[in-house]
């Protein structure tokens, strides 16, 4: 892993130092809440619904078991016991006090972390690939590249007001796990004539004007990257429309002008700055590398697993659900839901937290990750520790075994926390987990992505869930809207929507109805929800949701 | 014929705990929303508000939200101030756990 240099160690207290000093004279009167919101916001703090609530960066969603400890001991001292995994990678803590924020980024630092840039116009935290270093599909780790645009996009002078945030994605492997086409900027390592480069992609994001990136360019070097980023983000700094907050974001821009004038303004420009990049760039590439060179792995036999697959059903359901293939013969990488079902998606209580450091510094080469779909992974186990790894995660409530099924939910924090949202998000995750447990349905469905926002800036992903739900205010009551065909992958495509809403009562059995008739219809178990919805189209699922109750009513 | 006006609360967030808090006829901050001073005259719910915003050492981001009378004072009439009352719906949490 990434360890500070002496410079981002510096960078970090002299920051914290600053917030601390602005803090106390927002306290003292001698600021005003206007002067002191930016602000706080230059370091993650928000005022929610009910309290304040602190973002806190885990670039590239990589953490080691002593900063995990350390979000356990920051969400019982100063917060209410837990944390909140969201779908950037990032933690929040939904209840921290004005005056111990200072506290907790102090606490923060002293493992390497820290809340800069996750809220702002500015470059937002780098987030990658969560198989980064096991997937078997990968090209090269995208953590080096990610933390290499981490450290140039942090404090950058001429990025700190931009016309809106900016997001930026990198996927290591052709399989998109990154959701890069929902990304401001998306990167994806390929390689041509066996030199390693970038594909970029420029224009992607959810929000209220849902768009797929598009390519900028199919190949760009690695001493190329940064300047040409750069140029993108400049390109964009100047285009992008600040008139009008709706607009702001580069999806529109490249949208308003076309990705082929913007590819050439991007060309000009990459070309006037090209030569201020002397190849340092390239040289801390190199060194940051090192910092993500693989594990050792141990060569052992995997008798023990083989032998707890056949003779524990519990253990089998949860290996067949919850692990993926490790490039690392004898390996396996570990997802862990934080969606047991009834429970808050992406939520983690401190106790959870420290048993996850725990496993991963005895089981995981001292490894974990967030995924932006609000689960913590252990990349790299061994298989011969993982029946005593599962036994136990599952005293912890952390076994459940749902990895993309139906359960297994992107929400955003919703109603429940957040002053955007229109509607509840949360609790239509846990009704939805709930009732397909109790019809002891979800793994004969099989794949099935829901993803569930609060407003129409899509925090949920719900334009890329297979099943998206929408939450929107509706005259004064909570209104869900349904969007099917929805692909978070390579594939990426934006769900179409079924047509008129659904109020809180009515859309877990609206949901119900789109899973019967998937059912019902498919040719079989292989075909999934979204083979299936690729098929056929909207017309069965129309039928589902509109045409029974309409039917029902008469009866 | 100017149109009816609804009755209205001061809310907004204390400063130091970021918790939801009403004004009270006697110019506190309550934690309660049946104890707010529920105003039904338009141009005192100006003031009240002005009030509020003059302290900027209290409270953050005052606003005047609908509210209706009822036997237990002050209550929402949009779900949104409903779960500000309360807290988080997910699970029992927050001020509904902590307040008595």
């Amino acid at each position: 892993m990434y360890s500070y240099s002496e410079f981002d160690a510096a960078f970090v207290a002299e920051r914290n130092h600053q917030f601390r000093a602005q803090v106390e004279r927002r306290i003292a009167g001698n600021l005003t809440e206007d002067e002191f919101k930016p602000l706080r916001l230059l370091n993650g703090l928000y005022l929610q619904l009910h309290a304040y609530m602190l973002r806190v960066a885990i670039p590239y969603g990589t953490l080691n078991a002593a900063q995990m400890r350390q979000l356990a001991h920051i969400a019982e001292t100063w917060d209410k016991g837990y944390g909140h995994f969201t779908t950037r990678q990032n933690i929040q803590f939904n209840w921290p006090e004005l005056r111990d924020v200072p506290e907790i980024l102090d606490a923060l630092a002293e493992v390497e972390m820290h809340a800069i840039q996750t809220s702002g116009n500015t470059i937002r935290n780098v987030t990658a690939d969560h198989f980064a270093g096991a997937a078997e599909d990968e090209i090269a780790d995208p953590r080096p590249v990610a933390e290499l645009l981490r450290q140039w996009t942090t404090d950058h002078p001429e990025f700190q007001f931009l016309p809106r945030k900016f997001k930026i994605a990198v996927t290591g492997s052709p399989n998109d796990r990154a959701v890069i086409k929902a990304h401001d900027i998306g990167l994806q390592i390929v390689e041509r004539d066996g030199e390693i480069g970038y594909r970029v992609l420029v224009g992607g994001g959810l929000g209220r004007t849902p768009m797929i990136g598009k390519v900028l360019s199919d190949f760009v070097s690695q001493e190329d990257l940064l300047p040409y980023v750069e140029a993108t983000v400049s390109v964009w700094n100047l285009l992008g429309r600040r008139d009008n907050k709706y607009k702001s974001r580069i999806k529109i821009t490249v949208h308003e002008h076309g990705i082929d004038d913007i590819r050439a303004r991007v060309q000009e420009r990459f070309e006037v700055i090209r030569p201020a990049f002397s190849g340092i760039d390239v040289a801390l590439f190199e060194d940051i590398k090192t910092a993500f060179a693989p594990p050792a792995f141990r060569q052992d036999g995997t008798e023990v697993f083989e032998t707890t697959y056949k003779t524990d059903p519990i253990f089998r359901s949860w290996a067949d659900t919850n692990l993926i293939a490790h490039k690392a013969p004898g390996y396996a990488i570990v997802q862990i839901s934080l969606k047991a079902h009834g429970a808050t998606p992406g939520d983690a209580t401190a106790d959870q937290m420290r048993v996850m450091a725990d496993l991963a510094e005895f089981y995981g080469h001292d490894e974990l990750r967030i995924s932006h779909e609000q689960n913590v992974i252990l990349p790299h186990v061994h298989k011969s520790n993982l029946p005593a790894l599962h036994a136990i995660l599952k005293k912890h409530g952390l076994a459940t075994a749902n990895i993309g099924l139906i359960s297994d939910i992107i929400a955003c924090p919703g109603m429940d926390y957040c002053a955007l949202a229109t509607a509840r998000s949360i609790p239509i995750a846990q009704q939805i987990a709930t009732r397909f447990d109790e019809l002891k349905l979800e793994h004969d469905i099989g794949e099935l992505k829901i993803k569930i926002s609060g407003c129409i800036n899509a925090c949920g992903h719900h334009h890329v869930g297979h099943i998206g739900i929408l939450g929107l205010d509706r005259a004064g009551v909570e209104n869900y809207q349904i969007t099917l065909g929805g692909d978070h992958t390579e594939n990426a495509t934006i769900g179409d929507r079924t047509g008129p809403g659904f109020s809180a009562d009515e859309i877990i059995p609206a949901i119900e109805r789109i899973v019967e008739a998937y059912l019902d219809q498919r040719q079989d178990r292989d075909e999934t929800f979204l083979e299936f919805y690729r098929r056929v189209g909207m017309a069965p699922f129309k039928t589902a949701l509109y045409e029974q109750e309409k039917s029902y009513a008469a009866e | 014929m100017p149109k009816e006006f609804t009755p209205k609360v001061v809310t907004a967030n204390a400063l130091l705990e970021g918790d939801v808090v009403y004004q009270t006829v006697d110019d506190r901050w309550s934690r309660h929303l049946s104890e707010a001073e529920l105003i039904s005259d338009e141009a005192l719910a100006k003031l009240r508000l002005a009030q509020a915003e003059g302290q900027p050492e209290l409270v953050v981001g005052p606003y005047l939200a609908d509210a209706k009378p009822s036997d237990d004072g002050p209550q929402p009439t949009h779900f949104r101030e409903e779960f500000r009352r309360t807290g988080p719906s997910n699970y029992h949490h927050g001020k509904q756990a902590e307040v008595n």
